[in-house]
């Protein structure tokens, strides 16, 4: 049962990231003026042009031009950036790691403000800090991560100048990195100087991204926490004379958990998204802030790959959170 | 009953704050070259950063303001207004009609119309919106044509789904089997009974989105793909603040206020109209 679905889900998400590459393909090809005027400099000669059309295999129709481009990316090919002459592949590795540790590091902020929320709040039903949460909650919402980190950057880059409001770490450190993995890196080092330092650069931009899923998690998990808490055994609980703490965080929580687990897994993907123009807000090196230079220089075998790479990653972290729901949801388990 | 009451009126106070916010923004935009106290493009090198008119070293008639080129920060937010606005009234409608339409044909026919929107959607989602958007613009070039299409684009998602699952439901209640029974064809029962039911979701999604779209256009401009680069935008203002931000902290402040205030409204007005309309709730 569970195999089957995972490989349905196998599936699905080929037949979605085949639509992206085509979606993508396509815009590139058949934007006004040929996709060559859009990778050369003004003043090209006709001899380079054609130089580069054969290069980049543009003679040929764009179904084979797809063809071509798909195969090699099915190889681990995804071919060679324009304006940073480097494999593209690489550059995207080199990049994703960064953007990975923003967005876990976001993650967990959510995590950590949004979790404790929703307990207060299920404590305190129908009281008149329930609704201030439900205000803030509202607000959190409504404005976006963008206007958020321009907020954050006026309090604590300007205001109180205590987190560093550029880059992803003080251009004089010396790194000892093996991996782009700066902070875990640092952590496992236990080089915390270096730790200190990525995080005062990371703070923000990370907090920017985790407010508005912050406040989603701690709505989510408040409706699906008191939905449990009317249910005979968490009753039970209550009336062996556990306090209503105890009786959220050790019967109610896990049992909650679960149903926010879905609609959690989906905000993170659009968390991951908004990192493209964070990391350009805070000028932090990640594949987002790479992503804008290369529709800025028109570098079309890059933005192909790091579409892509985005498109894998949403995908997959949908697959992920489907079958850790799958797993751990008995009803689907037995079923 | 003082509850629902309580609930309607703080609702009530909620859509006033928000529209009322919203009209004096519009207005202010339609009027703008009535009420800007400057030219918003005329520079002064003279004027260059002059703060704010409560604090020393400000300049009568610059009321919040100038920038690093010297030109009128106030002016600049009522002009950037009009951008603002045309953007989030066209692509939100445009998305709105686009997503509106193919959610309510797959959430009523359901079958194979069902699937195909559905992988479209699927595919849409897996692109980061932002990215997406400035990869759209790059393609179109600039202007305020290629903004408004690239966040239709984008965004007609966000009313696909939403409309799909409220027509899906819809789809199943009794008195569709019985507008069925009473001889309607399908398509009349879907615009005639369906889309009504269905449509205080789609205004509360369109106030909505009209908010994203100015927010989409405001990072648009802020990474200079909007529109040409002299006209003044919301984003544009954000970006030269951005830069001169330890010098000149109000030429940020001043336009995120204004953005926030919009963004909100537009959510919060949205949210209220729902209320209003929904029979359910009401």
């Amino acid at each position: 049962m569970i195999l089957q679905r995972f490989l349905i889900r196998l599936l699905t998400m080929a037949i979605t990231l085949l639509g992206v590459s085509v979606v993508v393909f396509v815009i590139i090809r058949v934007a006004p003026g040929n996709p060559i005027a859009m990778m050369l400099p003004p003043g090209a000669t006709d001899a380079d042009i054609e130089r580069l059309k054969a290069l980049y295999g543009l003679d040929k129709s764009i179904l084979q031009q797809y063809g071509i481009w798909l195969s090699g990316v099915l190889q681990g090919d995804f071919g060679t950036s324009i304006s940073l002459r480097q494999d593209v592949l690489g550059l995207v590795l080199n990049r994703l790691p960064a953007t990975l540790e923003l967005s876990i590091v976001a993650l967990l902020i959510a995590l950590l403000i949004g979790g404790p929320l929703a307990v207060i709040g299920a404590r305190e039903q129908g009281t008149g800090i329930e609704a201030g949460i439900d205000v803030a909650n509202g607000a959190a919402l409504s404005i976006p991560d963008f206007l958020w980190g321009l907020a954050l950057i006026l309090l604590f880059g300007v205001l109180w100048p205590i987190f560093e409001i550029s880059g992803r770490v003080s251009p004089r450190l010396d790194l000892p990195f093996a991996t782009q993995f700066y902070l875990f890196e640092s952590i496992l080092r236990l080089r915390f100087d270096l730790t200190k330092d990525l995080i005062s650069h990371m703070f923000m931009p990370a907090l920017a991204l985790a407010l508005p899923l912050a406040a989603i998690i701690s709505q989510l998990l408040k409706l699906s926490l008191k939905e449990v808490m009317t249910l005979d055994y968490v009753v039970l609980a209550r009336v062996k004379g556990f306090s209503e703490t105890q009786v959220i965080l050790r019967e109610a929580l896990k049992n909650a958990a679960l149903p926010a687990l879905t609609l959690i897994g989906v905000q993170f993907t659009f968390l991951i998204g908004g990192t493209v123009i964070i990391e350009r807000l805070f000028s932090y090196e990640g594949l987002g802030n790479m992503a804008i230079d290369a529709v800025i220089n028109r570098d079309l075998p890059l933005i192909q790959g790091i579409v892509l790479v985005f498109a894998l990653l949403f995908v997959t972290i949908n697959l992920i959170v489907d079958m850790t729901y799958a797993l751990l949801n008995p009803r689907l388990r037995h079923g | 009953m003082a509850e629902p009451r309580a609930v309607t009126r703080r609702g009530d106070a909620r859509l006033w704050l928000a529209g009322g916010w919203l009209l004096l923004a519009l207005l202010a935009a339609i009027f703008a070259p009535l009420i800007a106290p400057q030219d918003p493009l005329a520079q002064d090198l003279m004027f260059e950063r002059l703060p704010p008119f409560w604090m020393q070293g400000s300049e009568p008639g610059f009321w919040l303001g100038t920038d690093s080129l010297g030109r009128d920060l106030l002016s600049r937010l009522i002009y950037g207004g009009r951008v603002a606005f045309i953007v989030a009234f066209a692509a939100a409608s445009a998305a709105c009609l686009v997503g509106s339409a193919l959610g309510l044909i797959a959430g009523y026919f359901g079958g194979w119309p069902d699937r195909i929107v559905s992988r479209i959607v699927d595919v849409w989602m897996a692109f980061p919106p932002v990215l997406f958007a400035i990869l759209l613009v790059a393609v179109f070039g600039t202007g305020l044509t290629s903004v408004i299409i690239a966040i239709a684009i984008i965004d007609w998602t966000r009313f696909c789904r939403v409309i799909r699952a409220e027509a899906m439901s819809q789809a199943r209640m009794d008195y569709v089997e019985n507008a069925r029974i009473a001889g309607f064809g399908r398509i009349g029962i879907m615009l005639r009974e369906v889309l009504p039911n269905v449509a205080p979701a789609i205004v509360a999604l369109l106030s909505l989105e009209m908010g994203i779209a100015v927010i989409v256009e405001a990072i648009l401009s802020f990474v200079n793909l909007s529109i040409s680069t002299d006209d003044p935008t919301w984003g544009g203002i954000i970006a030269e603040g951005r830069l001169s931000i330890h010098q000149a902290w109000w030429i940020l402040v001043f336009p995120l206020i204004t953005l926030f205030l919009t963004v909100l409204s537009f959510s919060q007005f949205g949210e209220g109209l729902k209320n209003r309309f929904d029979p359910v709730m009401r």
